[in-house]
């Protein structure tokens, strides 16, 4: 009675109180970490150059520019004049319209990679180690399996045999993508439900689904962000890693690791910025995306509670 | 005190413990957390459960209100067996029978507001309530525990101990339950709120005609909140009687042994007591002594202890001991000090 009676008089002034969540917590601590705001701001520039881009370029992706055809490392450089900012490809295309291009693609495949790993990892992993016994068993075992699978070779005699598609590309992705997030989230559910407020939503005649979702994804989702933004560079190198064997995105479409495997074939002839530019938003935005989740798992830590 | 609401009825609990090492398909070993266990509770009575960590205290309390399950024996709830109900019948039991945790803070989830906390019993239960009635009955209910009804937007991180387990407990009456088991629900917080705690549930069970199962590893907070008392040891029922009784009069050698190691407020009369001191250690409930599994401390162990199961019997009105030597207890108690005469 005594303590609420304290905390009334310091109230006295306010009605409904509003909590601050731990959330809120996060946020704030987030923001005080300098390296993981700079992250944020790079991959929020990132993100403007691709959506922005394709209206502020004077060429257009697929355009050849016929007067650098032929003499592309003299005229072909960038400058400011041609309006080939950034230069232009072997074939005398725009190579910043295509880097923007190749960003959006790069950028789509990790966030759709990372987001179905979110959205599957996550409930698979939270539905075995919830249900525990021989449910966890089966589920787990189908992962294992997965798992094993050189998911690389089978990605590339997919695309092999069905023909190189964005669809083809995003099912290999979301096949593999969503294993270490359901691993991950099973460990974690597996601890939080021997937690008592679990016992006691139990023990209360919640039913399982609903504990499910209001009881454990929501104590999940600090890890699971966490991983999330790891894996969205994880899977940008992988689309990369594709592109660069030349599977990936078809052409006149682009990518980062498209691009760079272009450039990096180009080098002998002098052509440095093709190699560069693409390499530097692909490093760029890695780096932004490793101190982005580096601050996230800081800022969500449980152990600073 | 009149009807009877629960008889908790040769109640076993076993748990399957992997062995350390063993291939998938070895048999796990068996603990029995809880063995034979039976309990009665009246209506509106307050029935204490004693006994050192590792007795099975929890377990049982989990089995009363489901969560663990049950390897033998029965739960009947006004005559009805509650064990082998269908899930969904048992979850719809959850609205007479709720829980209070030890650790106030780990039973609330750190991501729901106080308020979401409190309501979650209510809108499982009577989904058909709309909202504003929801927020009504929270408010009301935080008010009736001592919480300010306008910190229902406030996540539990935010709170005391004290104030944590007024917000569990508030969770526990929502639903205006017959019986709350509170599983040790002081033991975690200071001294000077714990009589906070045990007054409110003192208050809040004349006021709502509740039934309280409550748990306690000594008798100091038991015997001034419990109506009758049972004492339990390694997963047995050792002793049950009313409260007065079992404090005035303890038959069972662990019951005496409880009583002594609880604090006298005079130092005189603490000094002047003799002590029957409890030795060694809680044997392994994977591997339970033969006969009598207090034998092993028992300072009046006979050898026929070994040998068989002594069985809870009752002694004097309402009051039964599991052990046939508490008579002769009495007089090895007393031959020391008639041999001095
Ligand atoms: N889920 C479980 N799996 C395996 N063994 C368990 C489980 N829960 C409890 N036990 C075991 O059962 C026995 C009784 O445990 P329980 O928690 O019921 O004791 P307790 O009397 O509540 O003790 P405390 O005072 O420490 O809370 C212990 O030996 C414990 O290790
Ligand atoms: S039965 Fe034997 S060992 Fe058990 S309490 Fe009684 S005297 Fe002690
Ligand atoms: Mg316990």
């Amino acid at each position: 009675m005594l303590a609420t009676r304290a905390i009334a008089d310091q109230l006295a002034h306010k009605d409904a109180v509003k909590g601050r969540s731990l959330w809120a917590d996060a946020r704030t601590r987030f923001f005080r970490n300098k390296a993981a705001v700079g992250g944020l701001i790079v991959l929020l520039l990132v993100g403007l150059f691709a959506l922005i881009g394709p209206f502020i370029a004077p060429w257009d992706y697929e355009e050849i520019d016929w007067s650098v055809l032929g003499r592309v490392a003299e005229a072909g450089r960038p400058s400011l004049e041609t309006g080939h900012w950034f230069g232009t490809d072997p074939l005398g295309r725009d190579l910043f319209a295509r880097t923007v291009q190749g960003t959006q693609i790069s950028l789509m495949v990790g966030i759709v990679g990372a987001f179905i790993a979110v959205i599957v990892g996550t409930f698979y992993g939270a539905v075995a180690g919830y249900f525990g016994g021989r449910v966890d068993n089966v589920m787990m075992r189908i992962v294992d399996v997965l798992m094993s699978i050189p998911y690389m070779f089978v990605l590339i005699l997919l695309l092999v045999v069905f023909g190189r598609s964005m669809l083809m590309l995003f099912i290999g992705i979301g096949l593999v993508s969503w294993l270490d997030m359901a691993r991950i989230a099973r460990g974690q559910t597996l601890t939080l439900r021997n937690k008592e407020f679990v016992e006691a939503a139990v023990a209360t005649g919640v039913g399982p689904f609903t504990i499910i979702l209001r009881h454990i994804v929501p104590n999940l989702l600090g890890v699971v962000i966490v991983y999330a933004t790891l894996l969205v560079p994880s899977m940008i190198i992988y689309e990369s890693f594709i592109s660069f064997l030349g599977l990936g995105v078809q052409e006149p479409l682009t990518s980062w690791g498209a691009l760079i495997s272009e450039g990096s074939g180009e080098m002998v002839n002098g052509t440095l910025w093709m190699l560069l530019v693409p390499l530097f938003f692909f490093v760029v935005t890695l780096f932004g995306f490793f101190f982005v989740g580096d601050g996230l798992r800081d800022a969500l830590d449980p152990k600073d509670r | 005190m009149s009807n009877i609401l629960m008889q908790v009825e040769n109640l076993s609990v076993t748990f399957g413990i992997p062995r350390r090492g063993g291939w998938p398909w070895t048999p796990p070993d068996q603990l029995q957390a809880v063995s034979n266990a039976s309990v009665t509770l009246k209506e509106g009575e307050t029935l204490g459960l004693v006994g050192e960590s590792g007795s099975g205290k929890s377990t049982l309390a989990r089995a009363i209100v489901g969560t663990v399950p049950v390897s033998g024996g029965r739960v009947l709830w006004k005559g009805k067996d509650m064990v082998g109900l269908s899930a969904a019948e048992t979850r719809a039991h959850g609205r007479h029978v709720q829980m209070v945790f030890q650790d106030p803070l780990a039973a609330l989830n750190p991501r729901m507001t106080v308020g979401q906390v409190v309501a979650e019993p209510l809108v499982t239960h009577f989904p058909d309530l709309s909202k504003s009635e929801v927020r009504d009955k929270v408010g009301a209910m935080m008010e009736r525990v001592g919480l300010l009804p306008a910190l229902v937007n406030r996540y539990p991180h935010e709170f005391s101990g004290g104030q944590c387990q007024r917000i569990g407990i508030a969770r526990a009456l929502i639903t205006e339950p017959e019986l709350v088991v509170c599983d040790e629900p002081v033991s975690a917080l200071d001294v000077s709120v714990q009589a906070q705690v045990v007054n409110l549930l003192q208050d809040l069970q004349r006021d709502m005609g509740l039934s309280l199962l409550f748990i306690a590893h000594d008798l100091s907070v038991v015997r001034h909140i419990s109506n009758r008392i049972a004492v339990m040891y390694l997963g047995r029922i050792v002793e049950t009687a009313e409260a007065g009784e079992l404090i005035a009069n303890p038959r069972h050698p662990y019951t005496k042994a409880l009583i002594a190691s609880v604090p006298i407020p005079s130092p005189k009369a603490e000094r002047a007591r003799h002590r029957p001191v409890l030795e060694g250690e809680l044997p392994s409930p994977l591997a339970p002594p033969s006969g009598c599994v207090f034998r092993t401390r028992c300072p009046i162990a006979q050898p026929d202890c070994a040998e068989v199961r002594p069985e809870l019997l009752e002694v004097a009105d309402g009051h039964m001991v599991a052990c046939p030597h508490h008579d002769d207890a009495a007089n090895a108690d007393q031959q020391p000090a008639e041999s001095v005469n």
